[in-house]
Formats: structure tokens, C-alpha cells, sequence
């Protein structure tokens, strides 16, 4: 019993994380209808970010912390800029946004490969602590509550000002129809920088942490493929469908590898994804999205 | 640089050039957007190693074999998920692609993760030349035919064609299976070229490749993806010197081409193969009607 609490633990833990990336993913997907697979060379860059900051730099980790949130929040705003925009004034294919976010990763993952930083694996130093908290017989990390505490309080401050704020209204508005709210007077470009800032903020916050979890490399990136099957898995477009699957896709594989076998951990996420597109495409709350004739 | 060199650069230039024939049906002739390529390259690999290996067949036997296990492949693939539009059909052969390595990593009967070698190397520079002049040949028919012209109308508005009675499923399904099959034979290419096969060699990262090539030749255009295959295949081989920055030049390059050149290389246009010929061959024998292959559409 104490192995399945455990377990769980890690799981919401592991899927509170894939929620920050699956949630800047779906935020763009929800107002461009591409999909961002740039997010993880970003998310990427933010664990480096704060990596040196807290090494190099000997900042305190809430000062790291937040440098590699607004690095990456600053990074995502300048890719939008050089990669999407113009395609964006052309009113270009979703292919080309897809093709051009892929040139993006490859040039962020190798650039590092290629800088003085190179392909090393380099581990976080420890900040929370070692000893675990023991909680009725079960053994809770230190870090795998504060993962979990960060993204959800990240969350929360993401819905209210989605929810609560005029930004907020704008974005849901975009969201719900680009050009119509553009003729109603929302600033649509604004709308863009701001979502893919916002994006590249949770972006910043998934790779630091994830960094501290695991460790740091260029192709660290490569993990949001898995938080795109949440988004999926959720529902493309729609945020709490983002970390409603993400939390379940992290329970379902802590649970694959804990019971079944590690191997079997990315296979189990990939059949999800098929699965979910076959039975049902729009995934557990995502927008019905016919195309139009 | 020797011969030997060039010749090693060219067959793996003609082997992508396979793959991304195929691909070219269905991305730029048909408008269906795979992510899942190196899968069927993946299982095109296998079957024909299979063949050889454990069957003893004779290659040419073996990588048709690798063929039609690849083109089977895409058929169950294509059953489920061509009725998906736009971003959920690329994010679903991106799914299948990815798990088909995945099982492949833990098939301990084909070597496992660890990899299959000592595979016999009978791909050489005569056949890798040969098949893709048979295959250029079959695709610029297969573009000028009624089919083709089918193909077309379903990329440029598949609502009307549908409406107009092409059986849009159908069609899609076709161009799917041809270009799989395409996929496997340059797999199979692949593994009997390097005498080693490896999941990992099949990663997202290689379909990505794939449809990068497409798109950089040109959307609709056979001689684009030739030239796109040979010069992004050598294009990284000649850049060696500067090796770890030639993938940070790559990335750039697409993004890039993305932003000022979306139409590619080629353009949806073709270069008049058969009117060069024309050309040259009038002054020889005058009046003679020529018909070759891989004319302008």
C-alpha cells in the first residue's frame, strides 16, 4: 500500500511538471492552431539558465529561479518575433510554423552542443534538502513537494490572470476566434507576445525544475514531446485538459515503470496518444475543431 | 577527397533521395503532413534484414519484401488515423513512428536496443542508382496520370474533389501506402549499406529530416527533391570541418527558408527533363517523337 502512495506521489509530482510545459504548449496552440515544437529547446535553455546562475553566478535559488523564467519568457517573446511572425503576416500554412519551430530546436539544441557548454550531463546543486518527509509510513522527497507546490501555485497565477485580468479576457477571446477579435479592437499581436511570453515563463519554471530533478542536458528539450501527448491527451487548446492529462499521463507512467517496467514507460505514453487520437481526437476537454469548408 | 568518399556520400544521398520520393507523393503531391517516416523506413529495415538474414532470400526479393511489410504497415496506420485533420494526422504518425521504434527496442529477436550487425552489405552505388531512377520513373507517371491529377485536387481542396466524386479516402490511403513502401525500400537500402541496423537510427528526428528535404526541394516538384536530397544530404558531409556547428547552421537554415523562401527550391515547379531531351536528341534524328519519363506536369 505505502509502494502505491508512493508511487502516486511521484506521479502527481513528475505530472504537476509536464502540466507547466503542456499548458504553455496548449496556450499557443489555442490562439495560433500550430503546434509550438520549439517549446522544448526553450524549456531546454531555462534549465541552463538557471543552472549557471545558481553555479556560475552563486545566485540564491529564487533569484536563479526567476532569471530563468524571464530569460526564457524573453526567448520565447524573440522566436515568436524571428520564426513565427512572418509566416504569421503571410497567413502561411500550419506546416510552415511546424517546420519552422523544428528548425528553432535544432538550432538552440546544437548551439549549445557547440558552445563552450557542450553535450555534458551536469547536475543541479541540492537545494531542498536530502532527507525525505515521512508522512504515515511513506517517504515524500523534498524536492517532489516542491515540484509539485511551484507548478501548482505557477498554475494558479496562470488562470488568474487568464480568468481575471483584460489581458486575460483578450487572450480568451483570440483564442476562441483570432480575427473577429482583432475587428473588436484586441491588439492581436500583443495578445501573441504575451501568450508565448507566458509560455516561455512556464517554460523557464518546467526546465528548472526538471533539471533539478534529473539532470542537465542539450537534449533535455526532447521530454516535451511527452507533454504534448498530455495536451493531446487532454484536449489540444484547452488548459485544464492540458493538466488534467498531464497529471494522469505522469500517475500512468510512474505507475508503468514502478509496476511493469521501465521500458516500457515512452511506449505506454505513445499507445495513449494513439489511442486517444483514434477514439477520440479532440482528447478528454478539447475544443470540437471541424474544418471549415 | 577520393572516389570512395564521394561514392559513400552519394549512396546515402540516394537512399534519402528513396525516402523522400515517397514522401514527396505524399506531402507535396497529396498535402498529408507525416511525421512517422522513419517508422516505415524503420520496419522496411527489419523485414528486408529479416529476409536476408534469417529467410536467405536474395536481396532484390528481400527489399520488396521490405516494401510490402512497410506499405502494409501504413495501410492499418492509414485505416485510423486519415480521417484526422491537419495537425492531429501529423501528431498522429508522429505517435505511430516513435512507438514503432519503441517496440523495435525491445524486440530481443531483432537484437533489441542494442542493435542487429553483421548484416550482409549488398546495397552498393549500381543498385542504390538504379532503383531511384525506377523510382523517379514510376512517380512522374504515376503525377501525370489520371491519378495524379486526383492526387492533386485533394491538396488544393479536398472538399470539392470529394464533391466531385474522387474517393478522397482512397486516394489518401494510396498515396500513403506508395509512399511507405518507398520508405521501406530505402530502409532496407540502409541497413544493407552499413551492415548495421539500430532502432535509434529511426528517431523523430530522421522524419523531420525527411520533410524538411521535401519542403526545401519544393512542394510539388519531383527534380526539387532530387536536388533537396543530394544537397541536404552532402551539404553536412562538405561542412565536416566545422562539424559541431553544422547542425546549428542547419537549423538556422530552415528557419530561414521558412520565413523567405516557404515555396522551396523547385516551387511546385519541374525541371523539363523530357524537353532537354527533346532537345538534344532533335538534333540527332529529327522529327522523332520522344517519350520520356519526368516530364514538367
Amino acid at each position: 500500500m505505502s509502494g502505491f502512495l508512493q508511487q502516486l506521489i511521484n506521479g502527481l509530482s513528475i505530472g504537476s511538471v509536464y502540466a507547466l510545459m503542456a499548458v504553455g504548449y496548449s496556450l499557443v496552440y489555442s490562439i495560433m492552431n500550430f503546434s509550438n515544437f520549439a517549446h522544448g529547446g526553450v524549456i531546454m535553455i531555462g534549465s541552463y539558465i538557471g543552472f549557471f546562475a545558481m553555479t556560475a553566478f552563486k545566485m540564491p535559488f529564487a533569484t536563479a529561479f526567476c532569471t530563468a523564467a524571464l530569460g526564457t519568457g524573453l526567448l520565447a517573446v524573440l522566436i515568436e518575433r524571428i520564426a513565427y511572425s512572418p509566416l504569421r503576416k503571410r497567413n502561411a500554412p500550419f506546416l510552415y510554423f511546424i517546420i519552422s519551430a523544428m528548425g528553432v530546436s535544432i538550432f538552440l539544441e546544437n548551439i549549445i552542443i557547440a558552445s563552450p557548454i557542450g553535450p555534458t550531463f551536469r547536475t543541479y546543486p541540492r537545494v531542498f534538502g536530502a532527507e525525505p518527509f515521512v508522512v504515515a509510513g511513506v517517504n515524500i522527497g523534498r524536492l517532489d513537494v516542491m515540484m509539485f507546490v511551484i507548478s501548482t501555485l505557477s498554475l494558479i497565477i496562470l488562470v488568474f490572470i487568464i480568468e481575471k485580468t483584460r489581458t486575460g479576457m483578450g487572450i480568451r477571446a483570440s483564442a476562441y476566434n483570432l480575427r473577429a477579435s482583432a475587428l473588436m479592437g484586441v491588439n492581436t499581436d500583443r495578445i501573441i507576445l504575451i501568450v508565448f511570453g507566458l509560455g516561455g515563463l512556464l517554460a523557464g519554471i518546467a526546465g528548472v525544475l526538471f533539471g533539478m530533478k534529473y539532470t542537465v542536458y542539450p537534449q533535455i528539450g526532447n521530454i516535451t514531446l511527452k507533454s504534448f501527448i498530455a495536451a493531446v491527451f487532454g484536449g489540444l487548446g484547452s488548459l485544464p485538459g492540458a493538466v488534467i492529462g498531464s497529471i494522469l499521463l505522469g500517475i500512468i507512467e510512474t505507475f508503468t515503470s514502478g509496476y511493469l517496467s521501465s521500458q516500457f514507460r515512452d511506449l505506454i505514453a505513445f499507445v495513449l496518444l494513439i489511442f486517444i487520437l483514434v477514439v477520440r481526437p479532440r482528447g478528454l476537454m478539447g475544443k470540437i475543431t471541424e474544418e471549415k469548408a | 577527397m577520393d572516389w570512395f568518399y564521394i561514392k559513400g556520400i552519394l549512396i546515402l544521398s540516394g537512399i534519402n533521395l528513396m525516402a523522400v520520393l515517397g514522401l514527396s507523393l505524399l506531402t507535396g503531391f497529396t498535402g498529408l503532413f507525416s511525421f512517422g517516416h522513419a517508422g516505415f523506413m524503420a520496419i522496411g529495415a527489419y523485414v528486408t534484414a529479416m529476409g536476408t538474414v534469417k529467410l536467405g532470400l536474395p536481396f532484390a526479393a528481400a527489399l520488396l519484401l521490405g516494401a510490402a511489410g512497410a506499405a502494409l504497415a501504413s495501410f492499418f496506420i492509414g485505416r485510423i488515423t486519415l480521417n484526422l485533420k491537419g495537425d492531429y494526422f501529423c501528431i498522429a504518425t508522429l505517435g505511430f513512428g516513435e512507438a514503432i521504434r519503441l517496440i523495435l527496442d525491445n524486440v530481443q529477436y531483432f537484437g533489441g536496443a542494442r542493435g542487429w550487425p553483421n548484416l550482409p552489405r549488398s546495397t552498393n552505388f549500381t543498385i542504390v542508382v538504379i532503383l531511384n531512377i525506377i523510382g523517379i520513373i514510376i512517380l512522374a507517371n504515376l503525377i501525370n496520370s489520371r491519378h495524379g491529377r486526383n492526387f492533386k485536387a485533394i491538396r488544393e481542396e479536398e472538399l470539392a474533389s470529394q464533391t466531385i466524386g474522387i474517393n478522397v479516402f482512397r486516394y489518401k490511403m494510396t498515396a500513403l501506402m506508395i509512399s511507405a513502401a518507398y520508405a521501406g525500400v530505402a530502409g532496407g537500402l540502409l541497413g544493407h549499406y552499413l551492415g548495421f541496423l539500430q532502432p535509434k537510427m529511426f528517431q523523430f528526428i530522421k522524419s523531420t529530416e525527411l520533410t524538411i528535404t521535401v519542403i526545401f526541394g519544393g512542394l510539388g516538384s519531383i527534380s526539387g527533391s532530387v536536388i533537396g536530397a543530394l544537397v541536404l544530404t552532402s551539404l553536412p558531409e562538405l561542412l565536416r570541418t566545422f562539424a559541431i556547428w553544422r547542425l546549428v547552421v542547419y537549423g538556422a537554415a530552415v528557419v530561414f527558408i521558412m520565413i523567405s523562401r516557404p515555396q522551396g527550391l523547385m516551387g511546385g515547379y519541374e525541371i523539363p527533363v523530357g524537353k532537354i531531351f527533346k532537345k538534344l536528341f532533335s538534333r540527332f534524328a529529327y522529327g522523332k517523337k520522344q517519350a520520356v519519363g519526368g516530364g514538367k506536369q
